[in-house]
């Protein structure tokens, strides 16, 4: 273990993290406009949900139509938390994301037993079943109106949550921390083992691979990812609201995975941005920006037949080719390390 | 090593299994034959756990396996190649062979080390070797030719430590020339290791050379039992695998 935190690759990572994190904290100061600045929490918010739906979708070939089910749970029982005023934010959000884990459990237990199609629709089920609590169970949620009340934002260590800069860098810290997160499982033994699964479980469990405990931890840790985006929705609207558990809202995250593209480590963020951008400005100019959205997305999905992020990865895999000559250096910073096959394996989700 | 006896299985009316009782000891490397649909896959299913069988006993390793699932079969110590190579299409040779090094070290769970895992990796990497695959290494498997898509199916099996391999039919879609090569490989393993090795195969050149005991199955059932030799001289054999029109004539000729 202690050698595996030593190693080049997470060092790569951790640094690449940290970069990032710097680039993010800059981006407000050099254009400080306040816009871009809720523009970006959004993208953390939805993005973590996309990233860990990846998980499932591209690492795993676990298909879940549920998958905003999490992000609901987690934003709700932050929210809740926050509103006894008797917990600290990190307290509230430790809870939070443990008791999305726990819901995912126990709902993953009965789902990752199910192949292809059905788990796809029992984690739909679910998710409609949570969505029916929350709007159901007015007296604690508030029902169809949200979670109404704002949510506190007491200070934490001296940091003013209320000071909008100071809430922007913080939920911009605890996303590139759960991308880190969710990049070291992609790269770890657990994650290899994902990728047989994915692959040809049944060989997997002749190889002896507990194929539904490993779907399970998969599923629970996608789950807690999930409820990180929610919960940071939550604090920056001061609320919940039910379309958070609804199916749309897992649409979206399908919509950004597949524009994005599934390969690439960090192709679900691409999407997200892409989806993102497009509604900001569509929404500016139409009314109509559901046509305009579809459109977009059935020439990406027609044309290129695969996400935006593995498009350029390929293309630049291709230039790499043509030189042979060129050393092998390091992959770009998010991408797999394996070099993608030719042919066949471009139509299949890798 | 591997005692099985009175396994019966049928699949409707159809009997893939009747009453098939054998014995394969510790060390011995031996070949299974029959004509299509005699139930030698079959066989492989209910010993590895895959199917269920409706009777009898599969002791191995002293211990009665049957209602065993396949996993709990593996972790025993068995381990079986497939007829058609079944790989894990988008993961490299090196990284297909780590990674079910690491499932059989029970480390498939651990989230804080990085993959490869070092030792892991140098086990991998002596499977390569032993399977004349080092300079595939990092060919992505659904890119490799037909041949060393088998080698890394053995591969996989071989990163069990099994005790017994099962290898269902090795130079299955093989030419003729890469048959032997394949055959070369599976029987030097066989020496190197002292492994229990039992084969399924078509080509009975290959199996006269190499096997120690052949058993012939038909219609779910032994036929025959023996030695190469033994084997060969064999009537019911001869007669189910040239069919009974050669000892009709043979007969019409004394006449």
């Amino acid at each position: 273990m202690r050698s595996g935190l030593l190693s080049p690759g997470l060092l790569r990572d951790v640094a690449f993290a940290i970069a990032a994190l710097a680039l993010l904290l800059v981006l407000p100061m050099a254009f400080p406009a306040p816009a871009l600045r809720d523009f970006l929490i959004y993208f953390f918010a939805y993005g973590l949900l996309a990233m860990s739906l990846n998980l499932l979708v591209g690492l795993t070939g676990l298909v879940s139509f549920g998958h905003a089910a999490y992000f609901a749970t987690g934003a709700y029982a932050f929210g809740l938390l926050m509103q006894t005023g008797r917990v600290s934010i990190p307290l509230a959000m430790l809870a939070a994301v443990g008791g999305t884990a726990l819901v995912a459990l126990v709902i993953g237990a009965i789902c990752v037993r199910l192949k292809e199609i059905y788990f796809s629709f029992i984690t739909l089920a679910f998710q409609m079943f949570i969505h029916s609590v929350i709007v159901t169970w007015v007296s604690l949620t508030g029902g169809d109106q949200g979670l109404r009340g704002g949510i506190p934002r007491p200070p934490i260590l001296g940091l003013d949550l209320n000071d909008a800069r100071v809430l922007y860098g913080a939920c911009a810290a605890v996303f590139v921390l759960c991308i880190l997160a969710m990049r070291q499982v992609s790269q770890s033994p657990f994650g290899y083992t994902l990728r047989m699964i994915r692959d040809n479980p049944a060989r997997a469990n002749f190889l002896g691979v507990d194929v539904t405990a490993m779907k399970l931890g998969i599923f629970v840790f996608a789950a807690a990812m999930a409820s990180v985006g929610g919960l940071i929705l939550a604090l920056f609207v001061s609320g919940a609201y039910p379309e958070f558990a609804f199916w749309t809202t897992s649409g979206e995250a399908i919509f950004m995975i597949m524009l994005g593209g599934t390969t690439i480590f960090l192709g679900p963020l691409v999407g997200t941005l892409l989806l993102q951008t497009l509604n900001h400005f569509v929404t500016i100019y139409t009314e109509h920006h559901g046509l305009v959205l579809g459109t977009v997305i059935l020439v990406i999905v027609l044309g290129l037949r695969r996400g935006l992020a593995d498009v350029v990865y390929d293309w630049l895999q291709g230039r790499r080719t043509t030189r042979p000559n060129t050393p092998a250096g390091p992959t770009p910073e998010g991408a797999e390390p394996a070099p993608l096959p030719d042919g066949a394996l471009k139509s299949r989700i890798v | 090593m591997l005692r099985v006896e009175h396994l019966s299985k049928s699949f409707g009316g159809v009997c893939a299994s009747r009453d098939v009782s054998i014995d394969f000891p510790t060390g011995s490397l031996t070949a299974i034959i029959g004509p299509n649909g005699a139930g030698k896959t079959t066989f492989f299913n209910l010993i590895s756990g895959h199917v269920r069988p409706d009777e009898g006993r599969v002791v191995f390793d002293g211990a009665d396996i049957v209602g065993l699932s396949s996993l709990e079969v593996v972790r025993r110590g068995m381990a079986r190649a497939f007829q058609v190579a079944s790989l894990f299409p988008s993961l490299t040779v090196r990284e297909a062979l780590t990674a079910a090094v690491v499932s059989h070290r029970r480390g498939s769970a651990r989230v804080f080390t990085r993959f490869p895992v070092a030792a892991a990796g140098r086990q991998a990497d002596e499977i390569m070797d032993l399977m004349g695959l080092s300079p595939k290494a990092k060919v992505v498997s659904a890119n490799l030719s037909h041949g060393d898509q088998k080698l890394l199916d053995i591969g996989l099996a071989l990163a069990m430590d099994p005790k017994m391999l099962l290898l269902d039919e090795p130079t299955a879609g093989m030419g003729p020339e890469e048959r032997w090569r394949m055959i070369g490989k599976v029987h030097s393993l066989w020496q190197v290791t002292g492994m229990t090795m039992l084969f399924i195969e078509h080509d009975m050149d290959i199996v006269f050379k190499i096997a120690q005991t052949i058993h012939v199955l038909k219609y779910g059932a032994v036929l025959a039992q023996g030695n190469p030799e033994e084997i060969r001289r064999n009537k019911d054999v001869i007669d189910a695998y040239l069919g009974t029109d050669h000892r009709l004539s043979e007969t019409v000729g004394e006449a």
